[in-house]
């Protein structure tokens, strides 16, 4: 493959490690000071000459979460021509991926900077993966990596990886956290891969049945759907119409991240069916603290479109049963 | 500050003791100015809100800072910090109040020294703000004390 941004992405990547950018000023005890304030971080070897002479540094030294702040570009900073990530946003956004946020930071101090010392910078490309579908929208991750030096010495480095994506529609704020049955939702969904295995199951949905693989050989009953009976080998899948009744065998309520279409907090159980499989599915029409293991449930069948038909459940109402 | 914790004290699983910072619009414009981070969205809130946020938010360098805080105040000032690993979750507003809660999760040996691994996350009213890991090495003594 070789469009513009894997292109520039290996260029990059290729061209190593950036030219080193000295710090605008040595480490010093005033930028420490304004530092430690702002945070609040009490540790006396920062400030305290007395102890932190005491203590194993022998004398004062800068936080390490300050190493970065040694070769901020400042107020009117303009990154270096060769900076990888100032390059790769430049192609990243000309492609349509004009948002950013970060996703990961993770520093390692190899010892602690003191007073005086001068830093310098570098950063290198690590990868660029993508196109990926996000929350956010279709975006590309970007990682790379800086390096901190006193003289030739590293003193510290950072994986740094930032999301570039093109924003996506933002699902509306549903009116109500269940959804009713046969309710068509015009939100996007996060839409299942429909192959050759698993067609019987959302044909079986769309006409209200819930559908479970069943050997054709020896008659063992599985699901998720897949091509061979993991007991007897048979490649011959058929399937038996479940009545839709089951259990909650255990669930989780998901919090974070947002998910297309979904208002969250939403429940997501694992419902042991009456017949004896497990399958996953969100379970709506009760709030996720009265959810508990051994719940009687039933399902749900939420059209979304056409094509599109999803399974989900809700408590067993009086005298349901098929 | 208390005294250094010595690596015979700490065991494996414990909690750290919950650390809640008010975030006030002048919490996140001081620690931005502090850590040289002079982006709009971290102090000025009609930028931020014509960008699409709900106000001004922390900076990352100063999350990371905050992590560091968090661990070394129960730590004490003779933890050696030797990494800070983060995860970023939802922005943490001006007027959040993020809690910041802990545990020990796990004992290394890494470059040659004895450290422990700290589970930490920092929550905001939307949710997780920041989930992570701190690398820290404490001393077997404390200094100026003869080993027994």
């Amino acid at each position: 493959m070789s469009d513009p941004i894997t292109e520039t992405a290996r260029r990059i990547a290729a061209a190593g490690e950036s030219v080193r950018t000295p710090a605008r000023d040595p480490v010093n005890r005033p930028m420490i000071n304004n530092w430690v304030e702002a945070m609040g971080d009490a540790n006396p070897v920062y400030t305290d000459p007395d102890r932190a002479a005491r203590s194993v540094h022998n004398g004062l030294v800068a936080p390490p979460a300050m190493a970065q702040v040694w070769t901020m570009r400042g107020l009117h900073g303009q990154r270096a021509a060769d900076d990888p990530l100032g390059v790769m946003t430049k192609v990243l956004e000309d492609a349509g991926f004009t948002s950013v946020v970060a996703t990961n930071c993770e520093q390692t101090y190899h010892r602690y900077l003191l007073h005086g010392e001068q830093v310098t910078v570098s950063a290198r490309l690590e990868n660029v993966v993508g196109p990926k579908n996000t929350a956010l929208g279709e975006g590309y991750f970007v990682t790379t990596s800086n390096t901190w030096y006193v003289g030739d010495e590293p003193v510290a480095e950072m994986l740094f990886r930032v999301l570039k994506f093109r924003p996506s529609r933002r699902p509306e704020e549903p009116a109500s956290p269940t959804t009713a049955e046969s309710g068509t939702s015009s939100e996007p969904v996060i839409r299942p891969v429909i192959g050759k295995d698993t067609a019987y199951f959302w044909e079986g949905t769309s006409i209200g049945e819930l559908r479970i693989q069943r050997c054709g050989g020896c008659g063992l009953m599985r699901h998720p759907p897949g091509p061979m009976c993991p007991e007897c080998g048979a490649t011959n899948p058929k399937f038996l119409v479940s009545h839709g009744l089951g259990e909650v065998y255990s669930y989780v309520v998901h919090h974070h991240p947002p998910m297309p279409g979904k208002a969250l907090p939403y429940v997501v159980a694992l419902v042991e069916l009456d017949e004896g499989p497990r399958m996953l599915g969100e379970l709506t029409g009760i709030a996720p603290e009265e959810v508990h293991i051994g719940l009687p449930v039933e399902v749900a069948f939420v059209r979304v479109d056409d094509e599109l038909t999803m399974p989900t459940w809700r408590p067993r109402t009086e005298g349901s049963g098929r | 500050m208390p005294a250094t914790l010595l690596a015979s004290e700490v065991e494996i699983g414990s909690a750290l003791p919950e650390l809640a910072i008010e975030v006030t619009p002048t919490f996140v414009v001081s620690t931005a100015i502090a850590t040289r981070d002079f982006q709009d969205v971290h102090h000025d809130r009609d930028s931020a809100v014509a960008g699409g946020s709900k106000d001004i938010f922390l900076n990352i360098l100063t999350t990371t800072g905050l992590v560091q805080r968090f661990v070394t105040a129960w730590a004490g000032p003779d933890a050696l910090v030797r990494g800070v690993a983060i995860r970023l979750g939802v922005p943490c507003h001006a007027y959040d109040t993020l809690t910041f809660t802990g545990r020990v999760s796990e004992r290394i040996t890494e470059g040659g020294e004895d450290r422990f691994v700290v589970e930490v996350v920092g929550a905001c009213g939307a949710g997780e703000h920041v989930t992570g890991t701190v690398r820290i090495a404490l001393p077997g003594k404390l200094p100026g004390e003869v080993a027994p």
